[in-house]
């Protein structure tokens, strides 16, 4: 088996990106977007914004609240300002890695995450990609609408900077990147300045149509079957709605792909680790439980806290892992931190702006939200402003099986599954497709709160509201982690209003990766360099650990060197067995089918039987002799005489024996083989029996 | 190895589908239905023969139910809660949803309108359901280290599911009910095909064969039509899941089109209630109407209203839904006795109705007098009108599955006895499967395959693997023309039997059996090799 990573990823909306060959099948797990390369490119600019040049970009006016460290806050004054982020229709960013491959060489892609799909239409779309593709239905569903969304937020640029000139956009022209500002360089071509050659064009509607038709979609626990050899099987990584890790079974042993996983999740599936126990190989891809990895050239980072060295649980404590109601309790608090938060901003006469993705996230949050604010008897409105979020919405109250144990409880009693069905009935959240839809202007108030997608604050509703909201120091910005929340905001500047980043917990967690692993039984764990520093896993002895960096093939030997051959009983019963004595030993020429189904290997009863008959050559050991076998043959009544000699260097022929009565026929005996040759297929089976006889003596 | 079954129940007959099966050391209880025919001790399998010391929770390993009707599940309650089963169940998110509503209902009219004594309480039933597991298709369930399970699309009524079960080498499948055509809101049976043993069918329609369901459902449509049109009343009586969504899409659809303005009520609160259920579990119904779920969906009923007891007597046509089905008694019953009395209105009754019920005896004497009880006689002149259509597979569709599925024994259930054994022949003339239709209480053993496991070299498996593999793209193919679409293809390997007899089987005494190429025997040996050929002229 080989595996090499092509990208960590940057955390939850760019998902890791690997290739795997295993068994002779090449697979790729996961294709993402790094959508947050978008904050290269300036959102699309009012008739004001290209005047105005923000050039004094004083950092004291901005209400920040985070806890994030702002690291870079030096680097990036002296040269970046609004006007030098990339005024061009946005490219996107793909795993440059990936690109090294020979997408036609790919057999099996494996979609672990809503997010890991993003980059999908890109490949699916060469000529000679071919491979089977597996997603889980309800990543597949979620994923569609975001590359939907995605299209339709691109468009705006697209009518903005009309059609492009030339099929290499000049932004990305050597000369032109070399004078932009490190910090946009960096976004664009990577840390070693190789990256350029991920960057595309968005793709088409018709792109993601057809992706999706290459799809085949799976549900938690489905075996599906690659090729006869390759059984896989998704299980919950409670992620994200429909989000998974992967088990797959060959012959030659079997691998578990752990990616980004959640013990607790209010809404979607949790992690089912127990199905992945007792595999040969773990590649454990959760780069959560890593901390800052983002931001893994800025060595202040990797100087782990005391804190991050816990304790590891012991086995113990396992069983309670998803219900861990220390992080639970930690996430309410939140929750209840921004909502009081809200309620204070609202009561000021500003306006909330959430724009967040993690749909988790927004689900809790808004159904916190309704209730506080109907808590305070405040009766301000709260808008959902998304292209997919009515369908979103709606798909969310029909997919029970993929949620979490206390949702599903709500279909068993009869209630809807989340809170936002009976809301929007009630008309306290409003649904709208886009900022400038009809029903939005005839209905807007302000203070509200607005939910929308974040795309980085580059595109869609997020930044017209921005520009709306950024001024007036009682409206409320609330963030997830943003990579670089300096550069996110950098369009808007000056921002007076206050902004709040909620960090929920996800991922495994650290002091969890060591006894996860211990229950989980791998005979070997690949795991990231990153991971070598911040957990002594090398002192764990039940299995042993490899560590991996991007860019760099691991080759892990197959343990077995044999592979399991089911032999149907029925199929066995006629098996022609020669003993010998000596060793006791049994030996039997096989026959029959073999077939290859759901991963092992089965050699069944033939169906037809046009190979009933026995002449079929059979394994002898030792030189039969030739008066031992005349002596035999005269016994049966056949008769005939032996020519010696005829042996020359070449013929290896030791005898040949002709025989005359009763029939004719001839038996060469050779020193590697012995000829039979008779017109007549019961004379060579009876005569092959008898040398069979001989033979079996020794 | 053999795989036993013990018929408890739809054995030669339709009602209590109970059947346990015990393969290699594992024994599950597929379906543990009531019968509706019957109101004394013969509702229920006979438990006893499941374990003479009614230690039912190391009797048996799972419990397995394949649909919510209660001739599927009606049992269900009182063995966990009054026998005390408590092992693990396993139905489908469905099933499990909705089983609860139909036991509740069933309750009812039996305590509530027959006055019986209860046989298990609201509370039962949800201590009951408790203890069940909920599942998804195509899922591979681990019951314990030797079982596994998954369920199949049924079709037939939401949430329906086939179940696969394999005990090592051992595999079958009992279908429950299902159908292989789509109907209004469901899609048609879908299955892998499989290696099995023993595939248990359901045979309700063992010999009749359908024609086009579109013509049938005109013909209803036009009654219904013709008998609103004329003023009358429509009495529908299903029970409150299944059909009534069914024809209730039907008749949307059909209100739309010819703008009709007569009102069709729901009976009560309950096939409102589970329209709210079929709204969640929209993606267990057909393509078509999964498709629509954003904008609109499906059992969202506009021109249903929700009927009053008060309204029975008012005048003006209307259309009404009311349960229970096959006027067994309950609302359907009370309205029946107010309606059927006039030649305007009209009854449709479905397909199949269980004998004792008052839909059988409409059934068989469509006009005339119908004794209630031993004291009331009603003198029935309204229509009736009998559904054409069904949610069971006809037998052309268990021909079909027999056929894809290629088990090597048939166990025939849930059918009429004479009709089931035209059935079983036509199945061993046809296919050369043993096939079998026991009666109630009557145990089948069959043999069952068993695999010996060896160890192959690498030199072997490459040697038939390369070159001349040859593929069969037959596997998990949809029977029919399922809306569902299947890409689970998968296809297999299949070498050539040259390759396979380069092979050596080696047993040594003591350790595990091995395959080699020929060409290693010789160094495994070390013996020199020596080859016998035949040939012909
Ligand atoms: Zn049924």
């Amino acid at each position: 088996m080989k595996f090499t990573c092509l990208s960590k990823g940057r955390g939850f909306h760019f998902p890791p990106c690997h290739m795997l060959n295993f068994c002779g099948i090449r697979i790729l797990l996961d294709c993402p977007l790094d959508l947050s390369a978008l904050l290269a490119f300036s959102p699309i600019p009012t008739s004001l914004d290209c005047l105005s040049v923000v050039e004094s970009f004083n950092t004291e006016a901005n209400g920040f609240d985070s806890g994030v460290g702002f690291g870079k806050r030096q680097k990036i004054e002296k040269l970046l300002h609004a006007q030098s982020l990339l005024f061009a229709e946005p490219w996107y960013k793909t795993v440059n890695n990936l690109h090294l491959w020979n997408s036609s060489f790919i057999d099996v892609v494996l979609i672990s995450s809503p997010m890991g799909i993003m980059g999908l239409p890109f490949l699916t779309r060469i000529k000679g990609f071919s491979a089977k593709i597996y997603v889980t239905e309800a990543s597949a569903r979620l994923g569609q609408l975001m590359m939907e969304d995605l299209i339709s937020m691109h468009v705006e640029f697209r009518h903005f900077y009309g059609p492009e000139e030339s099929n290499f956009p000049s932004w990305l022209r050597q000369e032109e990147l070399e004078i932009l500002p490190s910090e946009l360089r960096e976004i664009i071509l990577g840390k070693d300045g190789l990256e350029w050659g991920g960057w595309m064009p968005l793709y088409s509607a018709a792109d993601v149509k057809d992706c999706m038709l290459k799809i085949n979609t799976l549900n938690y626990a489905e075996e599906a079957c690659y090729n006869g050899t390759l059984v896989i099987k998704a299980f919950s990584s409670g992620m994200e709605i429909g989000s998974c890790n992967w088990v797959l079974n060959s012959p030659k042993g079997d691998i578990a792909y752990v990616s980004g996983s959640s013990f607790i999740s209010a809404h979607a599936m949790p992690f089912d680790y127990c199905s992945l126990q007792g595999t040969c190989a773990l590649i454990y891809s959760d780069f959560f439980s890593l901390g800052d990895t983002q931001d893994s050239s800025d060595a202040d980072n990797y100087s782990v806290s005391a804190a991050d060295k816990l304790q590891p649980m012991s086995s113990q404590d396992l069983a309670g892992f998803n219900h861990n109601s220390v992080e639970n309790s930690e996430e309410k608090e939140k929750l209840d931190f921004i909502c009081s938060n809200t309620i204070n901003y609202i009561q000021k006469g500003g306006s909330v702006l959430i724009p967040i993705d993690r749909l988790g996230t927004v689900l809790l949050l808004l159904e916190e939200m309704t209730a506080s604010l109907e808590a305070s008897d405040l009766k301000v409105p709260v808008y959902i402003i998304s292209s997919m979020a009515e369908e979103l919405l709606a798909l969310l109250n029909i997919i029970p099986e993929w949620l979490c144990k206390q949702r599903q409880e709500k279909l068993f009693a009869g209630e809807q599954l989340f809170a936002h069905v009976n809301l929007l009935k009630e008309k306290k959240i409003h649904v709208v497709p886009a900022i400038h839809s009809h029903e939005l202007l005839t209905n807007w108030q302000e203070p509200c709160i607005v939910f929308c997608p974040h795309w980085s604050m580059r595109m869609g509703p997020v930044v017209h509201l921005l520009r709306q909201w950024c001024g007036n120091p009682n409206s409320l910005l609330i963030l997830e982690d943003v990579l670089n929340l300096e550069l996110a905001l950098l369009p808007f500047q000056p921002v007076a209003m206050k902004v709040l980043q909620c960090l929920f917990p996800s991922g495994i967690g650290l002091q969890t990766v060591q006894p996860l692993l211990k229950l989980l039984r791998p005979k070997t764990v690949l795991c990231p360099e990153e991971l070598r520093l911040q957990t002594n896993l090398s002192s764990e002895n039940s299995f042993s650990v490899l560590y991996y960096t991007e860019a760099e093939t691991l080759k892990v030997p197959y343990r077995k060197h044999s592979s399991e051959i089911k032999i149907a009983t029925d199929l066995a019963s006629h098996f022609y067995w020669k003993t010998f004595k000596k060793e006791e030993i049994n030996i039997t020429k096989l026959k029959g089918e073999l077939l290859m189904e759901n991963g092992r290997h089965h050699l069944l009863l033939e169906n037809d039987n046009k190979n009933s008959s026995s002449n079929k050559s059979l394994e002898h050991l030792g030189l039969p002799d030739s008066e031992k076998l005349m002596a035999a043959l005269s016994k049966m009544g056949i008769s005939g005489n032996i020519e010696h000699g005829m042996s020359d260097a070449k013929s290896q022929t030791a005898c040949t024996i002709h025989i005359h009565d009763p029939y004719k026929a001839s038996i060469e005996i050779g020193t590697t083989g012995t000829i039979i040759t008779t017109a007549d297929e019961n004379v060579a089976s009876s005569i092959y029996k008898i040398i069979d006889n001989i033979l079996k003596a020794v | 190895m053999a795989i036993e079954t013990l018929v408890l129940g739809a054995g030669q007959e339709v009602g209590k589908s109970c059947v346990l099966v015990t393969i290699n050391g594992k024994r599950i209880m597929f379906d543990c239905g009531m019968h509706m025919g019957f109101l004394d001790h013969r509702r229920y399998p006979d438990f006893t023969l499941v374990d003479p010391n009614q230690d039912f929770n190391s009797a048996i390993t799972c419990i397995i139910i394949t649909h919510f009707h209660l001739d599927h599940v009606g049992a269900l309650a009182y063995f966990t809660e009054v026998c005390g089963y408590s092992g693990p169940i396993y139905m489908t998110y469905p099933t499990k949803a909705l089983a609860p509503l139909m036991l509740e209902d069933y309750r009812k009219v039996m305590v509530d309108r027959r006055g019986e004594e209860e046989l298990f309480s609201s509370n039962q039933i949800a201590e009951c359901m408790k203890k069940v597991t909920a599942v998804d298709l195509r899922q591979t369930v681990q019951v314990d280290e030797d079982l596994q399970i998954r369920a199949y699309y049924a079709g037939h009524v939401i949430g329906a599911a086939m179940f696969y079960a394999k005990v090592g080498d051992a595999e079958m499948v009992y279908t429950g009910d299902y159908n292989m055509t789509p109907d209004r809101h469901l899609g048609a049976a879908q299955i892998d095909r499989l290696r099995l043993d023993l595939l248990i069918t359901e045979s309700t329609y063992a010999t009749t064969i359908r024609d086009s369901r579109y013509a049938r459902e005109r013909e209803f449509l036009k009654a219904v039509h013709k008998c609103v049109s004329c003023g009358g009343k429509v009495l529908i009586p299903t029970f409150a899941l299944g059909r009534a969504q069914e024809l209730c899409i039907l008749l949307e659809d059909y209100w739309e089109r010819m703008n009709l303005k007569v009102p069709i009520y729901f009976s009560a609160g309950l096939t409102i209630q589970a329209n709210a259920y079929y709204k969640m579990l929209i993606s267990w119904t057909s393509q078509k109407i999964k498709d629509t779920y954003s904008k609109h969906n499906a059992f969202d009923f506009k021109n249903v209203q929700k009927f009053e007891k008060s309204m029975i007597d008012a005048p003006g046509p209307c259309v009404l839904f009311a349960t229970p089905g096959m006027i067994s008694g309950g609302f359907s019953l009370e309205v029946f006795k107010h309606w059927a009395v006039s030649e305007n209105n009209l009854v449709t009754l479905p397909g199949y109705c269980v004998a004792g019920t008052i839909g059988h005896k409409l059934m068989s004497d469509k006009r005339g007098k119908v004794d209630l009880d031993a004291n009331t006689r009603i003198d029935v002149r309204c229509q009736v009108h009998q559904l054409a259509f069904s949610p069971h597979t006809d037998s052309k569709g268990i021909m079909d599955l027999v056929n894809f599925l290629a088990p090597k024994h048939v166990i025939l259930v849930h059918g009429e006895k004479h009709k089931m054994a035209s059935l079983k022949e036509k199945i061993h003339s046809e296919f050369g499967i043993q096939c079998y239709d026991p009666a109630n209480n009557e145990t089948i053993c069959i043999p069952s395959t068993h695999y010996v496991n060896a160890e192959a070299s690498d030199t072997f498996i490459r040697s038939c693997l390369s070159p001349n593999f040859t593929f069969q793209k037959c596997n998990s193919a949809d029977i029919y023309n399922s809306t569902t679409p299947d890409k689970n293809l998968m296809p297999m390997l299949q070498v050539e039997d040259e390759r396979v007899s380069e092979g050596v089987l080696v047993v040594e005494k003591g350790k595990k059996a091995k395959i080699v190429h020929q060409d290693e025997l010789l160094l495994m040996l070390e013996e020199q090799k020596h080859d016998t050929l035949s040939g012909t002229f």
